[in-house]
């Protein structure tokens, strides 16, 4: 996708406030970056351009420098998540038992692909490498929560069950 | 626990802790309640909740102090979530929350609830966690006090022997002492390289230049592995000690624990273990009155399985894109802001502790002419037992899937076993008695890894197994180096139209060029075995390769059921 395509979305005040503060924290200490990075992807959710630009001003680097990181690190996202943020596990033992199935019909029935937030911010789906989770594959995570040997047959249910 | 002390100064400090604190369990009954993530996903704690309730109830009737513990991992995520009732070893398997109640009360006058015991194939019921046949193969090590211990508590570590390594390695040794100690262990490197652990540490001992560093790797990429994400959950304390008595090898002063995004209750039980550590002054200034400084700490990954290499890891800690560069220079010479660095797997630092306490000789009497020890696997896919699993090195393939792993599901027929994820190979039925150890698992063209263990059935397609791994390959691909970056590419693409029904007569022999071009040119590791899956199928599953090309078939079309099979 093109940065000029990225759908528009304003941080509020108070959010700018939460991204001031944790660039002051962490300015002028090595190697800060992906911390300090992460910390913002945490607290508001998505690392915009604009908020890329400041960083990179406060803690002057070039501003490429951010944009390579942050479109390096699959953890790092330049739109918003929705308020459901379903990560579906491809590892080995959660494809083998049918990982692919499952994240085909959440994004056919959500009619999003892997990557995209729906337009009512309520779901995002994203394809997750491997959680460690293998013992009791195939499994989702739902913000934080994870659903173990999902049926690809009732995967649906659990999303919409979730309210 | 507020009226011991909790500064310790010296070994006998430590030895002091460690009997007042048995004194102490010697009138407590304890319940453990597996909290890894296997087990939460399970519902663990929302039955914490429960559990504690039901205790309070009982507690009047009972003299001896209930203590619940939360442990991480003990490796049978299959059946969880596990309950122990100690002293007597009780293990109930995936009690739900309607069972707690009667669980608690009639354990705790001596009752069994049969239904949530193990039940063998002959219908016999087993007591005790370690008599199931799944356990009763193991050899464990690193991974055997993991039920024992509350993964947030330095007492219950402590309690069982913890950092009295550190103490015999800082009082008792000079690093010297200690380093021959290491290398005379003949541990390798758990990550999968299987580099002599003590050959590195001593590179870096005389490697000039300073600060040094030292990084624990716990950037556990690997689909289908979770071994180190299980230590690092279960029983940090182990990676904490093993790294300091590294740094104390070394002459570092300053530690790192790389652990990646997607293991959050990793880096949270690891953060308070360093909080922990520090509070008793394992960690700090004049670490048990030796002289010895050394501070660590965590530093979280943002989802990059190249960084699991280690001078990517490296550039990562330096705040940048996590690409590869070229070795030499190795980072035991030239690593953060080109400084000496030791970067262990999580794994091997667990081993150390033990090394120094029970010695070199105890060590190597364990496991194969070249591999020592026990290592860890993440056993999984289509094995009626999945979960965590230590072996000895030198154990068979077999051994593992039918004895510890009871079998293939559904008497499914087996058809290969994957070792090493996308660097590592398929292994086929004929060579399942082969040993345990990093030559021989090599020789027959796959690779020990950091310890994935993924077993397939005849439903489960080969070829796609081989795209499944390119896939991931081309996506995790950092993007530098044409061959990596181009060749895998260009291998997905052949394996996408064969496994669609569309492929060319000519794609074998280019997937076998390409795989050549790739391992031979790329830059990293990660490029020099992503043609593994593709070698070691198209080796010992050619015919699927040319079924596929000839009948013109998707894997749909071709096997009856395959490719996403139904759970």
């Amino acid at each position: 996708m093109r940065i000029a395509d990225l759908p528009k979305y304003e941080l509020q005040q108070e959010e700018m406030k939460e991204v001031d503060s944790i660039i002051n924290h962490y300015k002028d200490k090595k190697g800060v970056l992906i911390p300090l990075l992460l910390e913002i992807q945490k607290k508001v959710g998505f690392l915009p351009i604009y908020v890329q630009k400041k960083v990179a001003k406060d803690l002057n680097i070039a501003q490429k420098e951010v944009y390579g990181v942050v479109t390096f690190y699959s953890y790092f996202s330049m739109i918003p998540k929705g308020k459901y943020n379903i990560r579906v596990c491809m590892g080995t033992a959660c494809f083998v038992k049918g990982g692919k199935k499952i994240i085909e019909k959440i994004g056919k029935e959500l009619k999003i692909s892997p990557g995209q937030t729906t337009e009512d911010r309520k779901y995002s789906l994203q394809m997750n490498r491997c959680v460690g989770a293998c013992g009791i594959a195939p499994v989702i995570i739902i913000n934080e929560k994870v659903y173990k040997t999902v049926d690809p047959d009732k995967v649906i249910d659990i999303i919409y069950n979730l309210e | 626990m507020a009226s011991l002390s909790d500064n310790i100064n010296s070994s006998i400090d430590l030895i002091k802790k460690a009997k007042e604190l048995q004194d102490l369990s010697k009138d407590q009954l304890i319940i453990s309640l597996c909290s890894g993530t296997g087990c939460k996903a399970a519902g663990s704690d929302y039955l914490y909740d429960i559990l504690k309730e039901e205790v309070k109830k009982n507690q009047p009737n009972i003299k001896k102090e209930i203590i619940i513990r939360r442990t991480g991992c003990h490796g049978f995520c299959e059946k969880g979530p596990l309950i122990i009732f100690y002293p007597q070893e009780i293990c109930y398997l995936g009690a739900t929350e309607e069972d707690i109640p009667l669980l608690v009360s009639e354990t705790l006058k001596g009752n069994l609830i049969e239904k949530l015991l193990y039940k063998t194939d002959e219908s016999k019921l087993v007591l005790k966690e370690f008599d199931i046949p799944f356990y009763k193969y193991q050899k464990r090590i690193i991974l055997a006090n993991n039920s024992k211990i509350d993964s947030k508590s330095i007492e219950d570590y402590i309690l069982l022997g913890g950092y009295r390594a550190l103490s015999k390695a800082l009082t008792e040794m000079n690093p010297e002492d200690v380093l021959n100690e290491v290398k005379e262990s003949g541990l390798r490197g758990r990550g999968g390289g299987g580099f002599p652990t003590g050959l590195k540490w001593e590179i870096t001992r005389k490697a000039k230049g300073n600060p040094k560093y030292m990084i624990v790797n716990g950037d556990e990429g690997d689909p289908g592995a979770y071994m180190d994400r299980s230590i690092l959950e279960g029983n940090p304390h182990s990676v904490l000690e093993g790294l300091i008595i590294g740094a104390y090898v070394i002459g570092v002063s300053k530690g790192f624990i790389y652990i990646r995004q997607e293991y959050p209750l990793a880096i949270e039980n690891m953060g308070i273990a360093i909080t922990n550590a520090q509070k008793h002054g394992f960690i700090g200034n004049n670490i048990l009155n030796s002289g010895f400084d050394f501070n660590v700490e965590i530093y979280q990954g943002a989802g990059a399985f190249v960084c699991g290499e280690e001078t990517a890891l490296i550039r990562s800690i330096e705040g940048k894109r996590g690409m590869p560069r070229p070795r030499p220079p190795f980072p035991a010479n030239k690593g953060i802001y080109g400084k000496p660095t030791c970067i262990n797997n999580v794994e091997t630092f667990a081993n150390i502790p033990h090394i120094i306490l029970n010695g070199s000789k105890w060590f190597n009497g364990i496991g194969t002419d070249s591999s020592k020890g026990t290592k860890v696997f993440a056993l999984t896919g289509a094995v009626n037992n999945t979960g965590l699993v230590e072996v000895p090195m030198g154990i068979s393939l077999r051994d593992i899937i039918y004895k510890i792993g009871g079998g293939i599901k559904g008497n499914k027929k087996f058809k290969a076993i994957q070792l090493g994820g996308p660097s590592g190979g398929c292994i086929p039925e004929k060579y399942l008695d082969v040993e345990v150890d990093y030559e021989k698992v090599k020789e027959v063209g796959a690779m020990m890894g950091s310890g994935g263990m993924i077993v397939l059935d005849e439903d489960i397609c080969m070829v796609d197994m081989a795209r499944f791994f390119m896939d991931f390959i081309q996506d995790e691909s950092c993007g530098q180096c044409v061959p990596c970056k181009i060749g895998t590419r260009r291998m997905l693409e052949i394996l996408e139209r064969i496994t669609r029904g569309k492929g060319e007569q000519d794609d074998i022999n280019k997937l076998e060029k390409l795989a050549k071009v790739v391992k031979e040119t790329s830059l990293c590791g990660l490029g020099k075995t992503a043609p593994n899956p593709v070698i070691s199928t198209l080796r010992y599953f050619r015919d699927e390769y040319e079924e596929h090309i000839l009948s013109q078939k998707s894997c749909e079309r071709l096997h009856i059921k395959v490719k996403v099979k139904k759970v």
